[in-house]
Order: structure tokens, then C-alpha cells, then sequence
């Protein structure tokens, strides 16, 4: 690789890394202020874990060898991997280096599901849901869409078929959130909801949160091209412009339904159109991105009703933001996708003359995910819960995470009631 | 000796603090409360969703005062805190049996 990019997948990867305390931070504000910590550290546990599950098999298991469906043992414990041309993937420790951007999309990935489980679920069974679900879920789920590309060449079963997916619109959004969706079904309500509310306990931690997700953005999305090149550049105008988008669709709605332009709604928006850009920031040129953006907005806005219908209750909609706003990107490329513009060869969308081929080709790749990690998330979930159990007492519950999960509190303001016991 | 208690709006404790003391009073205490009355709570949207608060942020402000000092000292406070809008709270005098100042061991009006 040219030093040029080298050092921009560097910095893309360490703003990968931010956006999971910054995703900490959106959902904690949400959180009741009995529950932020126990929030924050379902994220960082994700920080702790799947580093250390991704080097040991995950990576290798995403992306090695040149199967359809999974990849092989060949770089478990990173062996082979070096910094010279010599070896493996030689390239001056290219492989390395895409171990480590790639470690921190399968950080951020079991974290999104946080959102739908916070306020009830026990830390343990969170602690060991990660890293299986890492394995089990996310590492086919990758192999499937991106297998080979590290290799001689695209493999993975849904890749070769044609679908597109440049930086993990179905892979990390609509794969999480629809985990998140089988996460609620089995863990079951909140006491209480929907009958009593559960208001933010902190905005200005929501809106610090969303500014730190879309800085780290432009990692995700522009670092995914792998260099510094023409197609980071446009990967970084569409993060721009999606993001805005959304925010803007989000708030007008809000203003226009509900009577004011509040900040959540423009926090949401903001997220849903990072994330319906995600899919085909590579792929879509021109005033598309607006469009994706404004979509999200619009339609996201009104799916996290959804659960009241569906009565599942995802805390901080997850399926709502990100597995609805995921899918919307995703099936979008059917229609925008733009091949002349990057003077590459992919499938063209609907709109650009290439016909219903991509477009149902994002819907097969779509559809295939959702099936299989909803099952298999699920039966992951309802293993954790024969063996050690998933939710907390109700009296835990009640007296919040924070203090039941970690024995600490996020805000202790007066000094009269601590001592030292 | 009587204890004057006042559940005020917020923004009106510098206005009430100021009367107090124009009235003669030398000292008081206050707290952050939360309650409603009449007014009821309000309603605060989230995501399209609308959450009834109940409880809205008060201050309790307590002084202790002579007998024959009562009437102005309830004056003041209504006087001040009063914004002709629901919501602005309530006074009320209590009757206190004893009053010791800590540091000196006065009681009774000496300790006020």
C-alpha cells in the first residue's frame, strides 16, 4: 500500500474505535440516569472482548480463505501476518492493517444492540453474548457478503452474487438490528413499559454522542474505500450529506407532526441517515446521498413507533434507527447505485440503467441476513438464558443497573449520604 | 415565633430573598422541591412519543419570625412571588414552640 492511504486507514480505524464511546454516550442520555453506567459498560465491554475474540478467530473467520460461505483457520492468532512483502498478504502488513480497521466494526457492531436490551438485561449474560454472537453471527454474516476480497478475490456466497455493501449497511445495521429485535422478544418488557414513560435522563449526553458518531463516520464510511483515493473522497461527501439529510427530514417531521423541532429527533435523524448512507457510500454520487438521507429521516421517524404495535420493546430503538434505516440504504443502492461515476464495475441501480438486478439482489442479501441472525441470535440468547439467566430480579430492576450490575453511581452529587461503609 | 414556609417558582427566589430581607428578616433556608397543585404537570415530547412530568421544580423557602413581624413578612413573600400565572405556590405560617441558636444557647425570639 501507498504511505498516503496507510495512514489513512490508521486514522479512519482510531475514529472507528471513538464512535463506541460515542455511541456509549447517545445511548446512555437516553438511559434513565439508574442505568447510564450499566449502558456505558455494555459498550466498553464490547472495547474489551472482541479485540481480543477478533485476533484469536474472528478476523479469520470473516475473511480468510476463499470459501463461499465461511473462512478457514488460517490466520487464527494472527500467524502468518507480518510487515513484510514475504508475508501473507504481503503488501508491507496490509492484512494487519486490515485486521485492525475491520477489529473495530466488530466492536461497534454487538454494541448497537445495547440500545435494545438497556435497563434489564444481566451484565453476565451480556458478557457472554458478545463474543458469541461475534462468532456465530457476525463472522459468517461478513464472510458471506466480503469473504475473499482479502484474498485472490470476492467469494463470499452474497458478494459474488452481485449485492453491494461498501462500509456494513446489512452486515453491521440491518444484521444488529434485527438481533437486537429476536435480543427484546426474548428478554421481554421493561416492568412497567409501555404504561409508564422512560424519558432521557440527559440530552446534552445524546447530542455530544451523535456529534462523536458522525466524526467517527467518516471513518467508517470514507476509511472503507482502503485508500486514500477518489472513491474516500466521495465515501466522505455522501457521510456528509446523508447525515444532514437525516437529521433535517427528522426534525421537520417531528416540527410538522408532534409541534416542535427537538433535538432527539434531530440526534435520531442524524443517525438514521449515517446509517442509510453506510451501505452505498461508495457507490452513489450526485444529490443521491441527500436523498438516502432524507428518506431515513422521514421513514425512521415513524418505524420506531413500530413497537408500540408490535408491543416488543426495544428501549432505544434499534430496530427502528438502525435495522429500518440499514435496510433502507441497503435496498436505495438497487436504485442509485452509480458505477460510472467511480469508473468501476459493480451493478448499476435502477435509476442509473441497470434494471431490478441489484435491487433484488439487495433484497436477497437483505433477506438471507435477517432470517439467519434473527435464529441464531435467538437461540444464542435462549442458550445464555437456560444456563445462566438473561434478565435481572425486578427489585434489581428497580433499584437500576448501576448500582445492582457494578456497584456505582453515575451521579453522585451530594457528599452527606457516602461514606466509606 | 412563627415559621413562614413558601413553595415558590424557581426564577422568583432572587426577588423573594430580596423582599424577605427589605422585610426584616435576617435569615432563611431554601430547597429544591418538586410538586404541582392546580397547575398539574406538563408534557414533554421524546421521539414522538409524549411523557406527562407530573412534578415541576419548586423552591421551599423557610424563615422563622416573630409573631408581630408575620403579616408583612407573608406580604413580601406574596407580593414577590407572584407572576398572576398558575403555578406561582403557596405560603404558610406554622406555629414554633422553641428556638435555640446553636453557638450562643439563646432561645426563644433572642435566637431568631
Amino acid at each position: 500500500m501507498e504511505a498516503g492511504g496507510i495512514a489513512w486507514v490508521l486514522v479512519s480505524s482510531a475514529l472507528v474505535l471513538f464512535m463506541t464511546p460515542g455511541l456509549a454516550l447517545f445511548y446512555g442520555g437516553m438511559d434513565r440516569s439508574r442505568n447510564v453506567l450499566n449502558m456505558f459498560m455494555m459498550n466498553f465491554w464490547c472495547l474489551l472482548i472482541v479485540p481480543i475474540v477478533w485476533v484469536i478467530a474472528g478476523f479469520s473467520l470473516a475473511y480468510s480463505g476463499s470459501g463461499s460461505f465461511i473462512g478457514n483457520l488460517d490466520w487464527t492468532l494472527l500467524s502468518g501476518l507480518g510487515i513484510d512483502a514475504a508475508d501473507a498478504g504481503g503488501d508491507g502488513g496490509k492484512l494487519i492493517l486490515a485486521a485492525i480497521f475491520l477489529g473495530m466494526f466488530a466492536v461497534i457492531t454487538p454494541a448497537l444492540i445495547s440500545g435494545a436490551v438497556a435497563d434489564r438485561m444481566k451484565f453476565p449474560a451480556w458478557a457472554v453474548f458478545v463474543p458469541a454472537w461475534i462468532l456465530l453471527v457476525y463472522c459468517p454474516v461478513s464472510f458471506w457478503i466480503y469473504g475473499g476480497v482479502w484474498g485472490d478475490g470476492l467469494t463470499g456466497w452474497l458478494g459474488v452474487r452481485g449485492s453491494l455493501d461498501f462500509a456494513g449497511g446489512t452486515v453491521i445495521h440491518v444484521n444488529a438490528g434485527i438481533a437486537a429485535l429476536a435480543a427484546v422478544l426474548i428478554l421481554g418488557k421493561r416492568t412497567g413499559w409501555p404504561k409508564e414513560g422512560h424519558p432521557p435522563h440527559s440530552m446534552p449526553l445524546v447530542m455530544l454522542g451523535t456529534g462523536i458518531l458522525w466524526f467517527g463516520w467518516f471513518g467508517f464510511n470514507a476509511g472503507s474505500a482502503f485508500a486514500a483515493n477518489g472513491v474516500a473522497i466521495q465515501a466522505f461527501m455522501n457521510t456528509f450529506l446523508a447525515a444532514a439529510a437525516g437529521g433535517l427530514a427528522w426534525g421537520i417531521v417531528e416540527r410538522i407532526r408532534d409541534g416542535h423541532f427537538t433535538n432527539l429527533g434531530v440526534a435520531s435523524g442524524i443517525v438514521s441517515g449515517l446509517v442509510a448512507i453506510t451501505p452505498g457510500a461508495g457507490y452513489v454520487s450526485g444529490m443521491s446521498p441527500i436523498w438516502i438521507g432524507l428518506a431515513a429521516g422521514v421513514l425512521c421517524s415513524f418505524a420506531v413507533r413500530l413497537k408500540f404495535a408490535g408491543k416488543f420493546d426495544d428501549s432505544l430503538d434499534v430496530v427502528g434507527v438502525h435495522f429500518i434505516g440499514g435496510l433502507i440504504g441497503s435496498l436505495l443502492i438497487g436504485l442509485f447505485a452509480d458505477p460510472g461515476f467511480f469508473g468501476a464495475e459493480f451493478g448499476a441501480g435502477l435509476l442509473n440503467g441497470g434494471g431490478a438486478t441489484l435491487l433484488i439482489e439487495q433484497i436477497v442479501a437483505n433477506a438471507v441476513t435477517i432470517v439467519y441472525s434473527f435464529i441464531v441470535t435467538g437461540l444464542i440468547l435462549l442458550a445464555i438464558k437456560a444456563v445462566i439467566g438473561i434478565r435481572v430480579s425486578e427489585e434489581d430492576e428497580e433499584s437500576g443497573l448501576d448500582l445492582t450490575q457494578h456497584a456505582e453511581s453515575a451521579y453522585n452529587i451530594g457528599e452527606v449520604t457516602m461514606g466509606r461503609g | 415565633m412563627k415559621l413562614v414556609t413558601a413553595v415558590i417558582k424557581p426564577f422568583k427566589v432572587d426577588d423573594v430573598k430580596e423582599a424577605l430581607k427589605a422585610a426584616g428578616v435576617t435569615g432563611m433556608t431554601i430547597t429544591e422541591v418538586k410538586g404541582f397543585g392546580r397547575q398539574g404537570g406538563h408534557t414533554e415530547t421524546y421521539r414522538g412519543t409524549e411523557y406527562q412530568v407530573d412534578f415541576l421544580p419548586k423552591v421551599k423557602v423557610e424563615a422563622i419570625v416573630d409573631d408581630d413581624a408575620v403579616g408583612g413578612v407573608v406580604d413580601a413573600i406574596a407580593g414577590a412571588a407572584n407572576t398572576d400565572k398558575i403555578g406561582d405556590g403557596k405560603v404558610w405560617v406554622t406555629t414554633v414552640d422553641n428556638l435555640v441558636r446553636i453557638r450562643t444557647g439563646e432561645t426563644g425570639s433572642a435566637a431568631i
